[in-house]
């Protein structure tokens, strides 16, 4: 598990959970950078529900990290103004499954602001917010949206999988001069995730991705993470199920190349193209329901650009094509069972 | 309002507004209470957002139709500035009626007039400083004309040809012009008008004394963003301007499809502690007053306006649009408000600051420039020849640098071009 770049290496760093990570994110950027504004339902006084922002205000000041009315579509409206004229907004939505009100001022305007005025305008602006299951959330507290936002030119959208990439990755995204949104998988807030809810929670204490640098560094956007080397499958994932590959691959023995996205528009084609070339067999995993999901375009991509080199069909694994359940949120889960099943029928086609 | 006599009956318990008049009626708009007295006073621009609570069941005017004015809203300004609103709203129509005609040529896709609402938004733009930014509708082009933009520019932005601004990227009348405080306009209704809350909220933070000021149709204002608008401008007492624009027609829709039979659309702003004016919107020197007032206002910390205009659409609401299959075709000339031109000549005549023959001597010039600029405009290209527009500038500003996927796509294009 390298992490990205040597320059860190002389960085100081401290063990951060993902959430703490965020913050520090944050913080570096309003310290830096006194057009960075931080605001959202609950963000301000209180720190946000999922406490990305506990502090900021009182550190910061009313002005720079605030409370706003339960209303996405007003939220992003006023970053889409704010970034027009000249500041770098970050805007929480509560849970990405809360977005869909704010999906035209994300899709129509912020996305399209450059375009449609040449340049004459544009909307820097960084919309943060916490995608997937994993904490019993039921319909309305743990969907994956992504491919909603994939499909839209002019905005950029990256989902980190670590602390390590959630605070480079946002601070890349805060300086940014277009659009990003920015998924935060919530189930790993607290520590990677290994697909069985059973077993004790794992802290980020002590994975080295929980080492986070202090200061300000950057992680770019469009670089996926060459998570494990391996020479039997390519495994493509983000957020979450980036360590249910890495944990199905260990439980199986086999020798995986596993590819933590990062960053799905712009996308890492060459890292893919690379990797499907050597293994030859690729399975691609998302969260998300299955029908034009994210994992449609990978697979279609891979086919383009790989497909005299495929040994097998390419496999998708990902959630049913059903609303999120409550009680059954194991059973929607693409847990590693589900992996694992998938592996198989690509190691094992001719 | 009050409902006219021979609205239609609905037949069922469910409810469904009809316009007074549908084509084959003959328009009375007698119902409709002009009023002559010019109500109501005029408040501190720093006072209690109740207090004006009344204005926005009222209507402030100015002129009255002999040319007079009346009221404490009798903004000062010099014949000279009312002469150049005259020109401003002369040169705006001249140049929709040449545009209009030259889409029907097939020169454009497009084009959208603004015809019977100059005085909107020329009176406004008169009222605000260039660098407060507007964001506009499509029918607020005389903000343009009336800040100086080149009309050159703006006909090629119709033309999408060699000459617009934009690379051909928007259709007609979606200008951007940073530059003239003219915001990028979107195709999508309402949604500027949150914008503009949070463009005026960085004003606030920035310490700096501009203010924004957005439009909407009164159709839209049945859009959510109208309110997130409204309840954001509160909460954060934001330094801006909300106009809606009651045309009293959006597309075929008459005004009580949006809620306009109960209450007025200032009244919109009751409810959420906003300061609130409705103002006759045919008449420019109460469009200006009210403006002011409200500029004011938000410059001096006692937060936003809303404002409605109400006026009348006189055309279709685009070239696309015929507005005799759904209202009566002589209802604009019925409109018991008058034309925003003629009021304010017959103003300027009154007091001896005009007469005939400069207007009509005027009215020549604003033709005879509009026609020299569109043959400048159109020797750049138009639709109905060769547009000139570069194909692969389709590629450009999506982001602020390409990326690798927009690159292939651009080379899959040139091979279609080979």
């Amino acid at each position: 598990m390298a992490k990205a770049a040597s320059k860190h290496d002389n960085m100081k760093t401290q063990n951060l959970n993902m959430i703490e990570a965020i913050r520090d994110a944050l913080d570096v950027k309003m310290s830096q950078d006194k057009d960075v504004l931080v605001f959202g339902e609950d963000v301000g006084y209180f720190g946000g529900v999922f406490r990305c922002t506990a502090g900021l205000q009182e550190k910061h000041g009313l002005h720079r990290c605030f409370d706003t009315p339960i209303s996405e579509g007003g939220i992003i409206g006023i970053a889409v103004g704010m970034a027009a004229n000249g500041l770098r907004p970050v805007a929480e939505i509560q849970f990405a499954d809360y977005i869909y009100p704010a999906y035209d001022q994300i899709a129509s305007e912020a996305a399209r602001l450059r375009y449609r005025s040449n340049g004459d305008f544009t909307a820097p602006l960084t919309i943060r917010t916490p995608v997937g299951g994993g904490i019993y959330g039921g319909t309305t507290h743990s969907q994956s949206p992504e491919a909603l936002f994939t499909h839209i030119a002019g905005l950029k959208t990256i989902i980190p999988s670590n602390p390590y990439d959630a605070k480079g990755m946002l601070i890349s995204a805060i300086e940014d001069n277009d659009p990003v949104l920015f998924l935060e998988p919530k189930r790993l807030y607290n520590g990677p995730f290994f697909g069985d809810p059973h077993k004790p929670a794992v802290s980020w204490k002590g994975q080295e991705l929980g080492d986070v640098p202090t200061g300000h560094y950057t992680v770019p956007l469009g670089k996926a993470r060459h998570m494990r080397k391996g020479d039997d499958v390519t495994i493509l994932a983000y957020g979450t199920m980036v360590w249910i590959a890495e944990a199905v691959a260990d439980e199986m023995g086999i020798s995986a190349d596993i590819l933590d996205l990062r960053s799905l528009l712009p996308l890492d084609i060459d890292a893919i193209e690379a990797s499907v070339k050597k293994t030859g067999r690729c399975v691609i995993l998302h969260e998300a329901t299955r029908t034009s999901g994210f994992g449609a375009e990978l697979s279609a991509q891979v086919q383009e650009r790989c497909f005299y080199h495929l040994e097998a069909p390419i496999q998708r694994v990902t959630g049913w094509d059903t609303p999120y359940p409550h009680a059954q949120e194991w059973a929607y889960f693409p847990g590693p069972k589900r992996v694992g099943i998938a592996i198989r029928k690509v190691l094992e086609a001719a | 309002m009050a409902k006219a006599k021979n609205s239609r009956k609905n037949t069922s318990r469910l409810y469904v507004p009809e316009p007074p008049f549908r084509p084959g009626d003959t328009p009375d708009y007698s119902h409709i209470a002009v009023p002559s007295a010019h109500s109501p006073s005029r408040p501190d621009p720093l006072c209690e957002a109740h207090e004006t609570s009344e204005h926005a069941l009222g209507l402030i005017r100015v002129l009255n139709f002999n040319g007079e004015t009346v009221g404490d809203w009798q903004p000062d300004l010099s014949a000279e500035r009312l002469r150049g609103g005259l020109k401003a709203m002369m040169l705006t129509r001249a140049m929709d009626d040449r545009m209009f005609n030259m889409q029907r040529q097939g020169k454009m896709s497009f084009y959208m007039k603004s015809a019977g609402e100059e005085a909107v938004s020329v009176g406004h733009a008169m009222a605000l400083r260039n660098s407060d930014m507007v964001f506009p509708t499509y029918r607020q082009q005389g903000v343009l004309i009336q800040r100086g933009a080149s009309m050159k520019d703006m006909m090629c932005q119709c033309l999408s040809n060699s000459g617009d601004l934009l690379d051909g990227k928007s259709i007609p009348v979606l200008y951007s012009f940073r530059k003239h405080g003219f915001f990028s306009i979107s195709g999508n209704l309402g949604t500027q008008l949150i914008q503009a809350v949070g463009w005026a909220m960085s004003n606030a933070y920035k310490d700096s004394d501009e203010i924004a000021s957005v439009f909407t149709g009164e159709g839209a204002t049945a859009e959510g963003d109208f309110h997130y608008a409204l309840n954001f401008a509160s909460t954060y007492r934001a330094p801006c301007i909300l106009n809606v624009v009651n045309n009293q027609w959006a597309i075929s829709s008459f005004q009580g499809i949006a809620a306009g039979e109960g209450e007025t659309f200032a009244a919109r702003g009751t409810g959420y502690g906003l300061a609130t004016l409705r103002v006759d919107g045919n008449d420019l020197l109460a469009v200006y007053a009210a403006t002011q007032w409200a500029a004011e206002r938000a410059r001096g910390g006692g937060g936003a306006t809303l404002i409605e205009h109400f006026t009348y659409r006189k055309s279709g609401h685009s070239t696309s649009d015929d507005p005799s299959k759904y209202r009566p075709e002589n209802e604009p000339d019925v409109w018991p408000f008058g034309d925003p031109v003629e009021r304010l000549k017959m103003h300027l005549i009154s007091i001896g600051e005009w007469d005939e023959d400069r207007h009509k001597a005027l009215e020549d010039e604003c033709k005879i420039f509009v026609r020299e600029t569109y043959k400048s405009a159109e020797a750049m290209g138009s639709l109905s020849g060769d547009t000139k527009v570069n194909h692969y500038t389709m590629f450009e500003e999506v982001y602020e640098n390409s990326l690798p996927h927009l690159d292939e796509q651009k080379r899959a294009f040139s091979q279609e071009l080979e």
